[in-house]
């Protein structure tokens, strides 16, 4: 069998194993990178205190580190994880500091005045939250949380250090069985690409969806 | 004029060394159309923000229709669903069309069914002749229309007492009338009303009374003929002498 028969249906398995990885990263960092958000921007000093210092430690350090914490370090407490649930949980803990950020960014854009009128007519904080702010967050964070899912994509491929089977860990076996570097990691780039190519088109049909007349000119006035 | 419907006492407000609210004490009625005036930075959007709790006084007490919202284990959200507030910034949720700003209230707050509450905004947007613009986004309204959209949503709520803080400051020139309009069909049907304004011919023609605030004190109250005509402190006088150009 030649390279390109065993390489192309391995890649295949490899890509879906980074798109499962980098969907339940993604997931994870909403979870946590959500309310923290709302947090750091509603939230009581301590509130705002563990947002901040969450964000600033998991962005101050390289998520390769992270990763062996959670993988290497973490079993000398008697906590084994798998490789996959490792790597997803250091990439979702890792990109919720980023989504926190990007998040808290697009609250502050829709500015006080809102979530004032929606106290006054008697909606709690965590309704008006939720009716009034999380539907408008959501609209302006898009295009810069797609290129935090294009980042995710490619940033799982750290995860073949910990032998998680995904796409480069595919590519560095068939080079250890073909011993053709070139090739495979430039069909490993073409995958990345044409996943990502797809998810940018998706992005864009997305936001196309969802816009509302004048939100962006409301929130600029 | 009907029973007292908002009642405040010893209104202080303290931002850090500055004290903003030095103790007032006001008392309104059912019907009543009350005029705050005073110069910038006296503290009427602090003192109408009062009566909603929006903000929190440092000391004193509030009552609506009997109820002290300053008492311990007030439920705040139930209490501020009688008091309808319109802002400056008009504050529409800018992702609702003008009917959902409306009937939001309604369903999130009242729990009203969503077609029971799409009629009911349907009416309160025809009342601020508003009917044709129902499904149009914030974004896409003048600052008039905008104002009337979020009069409407405090309407919806059958507010007991309407908070006007500031509306027509943010406004156009030729966009204010259609808004003083509105709100003095409202004043006419009965409403409560409490405003900060710089309006003066509006605080003329359409208040019961005016109250004169300045330095965080009420300097001088009364009707407005009173208060325009025969001002009984050097203050008012000083303060209605940079006004003059308005009246006709």
């Amino acid at each position: 069998m030649n390279f390109y028969e065993i390489a192309i249906p391995a890649f295949f398995e490899g890509a879906l194993i980074t798109l499962e990885m980098s969907a339940i990263s993604l997931l994870i960092g909403l979870a946590v990178g959500i309310p923290l958000a709302f947090a750091r921007v509603y939230g009581n000093k301590v509130l705002q205190t563990i947002s901040m210092v969450y964000s600033e430690f998991l962005r101050g350090t390289p998520v390769l580190v992270q990763l062996f914490i959670v993988y290497y370090g973490l079993p000398q407490f008697g906590i084994v994880l798998s490789p996959m649930v490792a790597g997803c949980l250091t990439m979702g803990l890792n990109s919720a500091a980023y989504q926190i950020e990007y998040f808290r960014g697009a609250i502050l854009s829709v500015g006080p005045g809102q979530m004032m009128a929606a106290r006054a007519m008697g909606m709690s904080k965590v309704k008006a939250i939720w009716v009034i702010m999380i539907p408008q967050v959501i609209r302006i964070v898009l295009p810069t949380w797609a290129n935090e899912a294009i980042s995710m994509i490619k940033n799982t491929s750290v995860c073949y250090l910990i032998a998680v089977p995904e796409l480069m860990t595919q590519a560095k076996i068939m080079i250890s069985r073909f011993y053709n570097t070139i090739e495979s990691y430039s069909l490993v780039a073409v995958y990345y690409l044409a996943i990502i190519g797809v998810m940018t088109v998706v992005f864009v049909l997305i936001e196309r969806k969802i816009k509302i007349p004048g939100l962006e000119i409301e929130k600029n006035k | 004029m009907g029973k007292e419907i908002i009642r405040l006492e010893g209104i202080k407000k303290v931002y850090g060394n500055n004290e903003v609210l030095k103790g007032v004490d006001l008392s309104i009625r059912e019907s009543e159309v009350v005029v705050l005036l005073g110069p910038s930075g006296t503290g009427k959007s602090t003192l109408l923000r009062c009566i909603n709790l929006l903000t929190v006084p440092t000391e004193g007490h509030v009552w609506v229709n009997g109820q002290e919202l300053t008492a311990p284990k007030v439920n705040i959200n139930h209490a501020r669903e009688q008091l309808g507030m319109v802002f400056q910034e008009f504050n529409l949720f800018a992702h609702l069309k003008a009917i959902d700003n409306v009937a939001v209230g309604l369903t999130k707050v009242r729990g009203v069914k969503k077609e029971e509450a799409r009629k009911r905004a349907r009416i309160e947007l025809e009342r601020v002749g508003l009917g044709d613009k129902t499904d149009l986004y914030p974004g896409q309204l003048s600052g008039g229309m905008k104002q009337r959209v979020a009069i409407a949503r405090a309407l919806a709520m059958d507010p007991k007492v309407m908070l006007f803080d500031e509306p027509t400051s943010a406004l156009d020139p030729e966009l204010i009338g259609e808004v003083l309009e509105v709100m003095q069909k409202l004043a006419t049907e009965g409403m409560t009303m409490v405003c900060v304004t710089h309006e003066m011919n509006f605080a003329r023609r359409v208040a019961n009374r005016v109250v004169f605030l300045e330095g965080g004190v009420i300097v001088e109250e009364g009707t407005p003929d009173e208060f325009f005509q025969h001002p009984k402190t050097e203050r008012a006088r000083q303060f209605l002498g940079k006004f003059e150009g308005q009246f006709q």
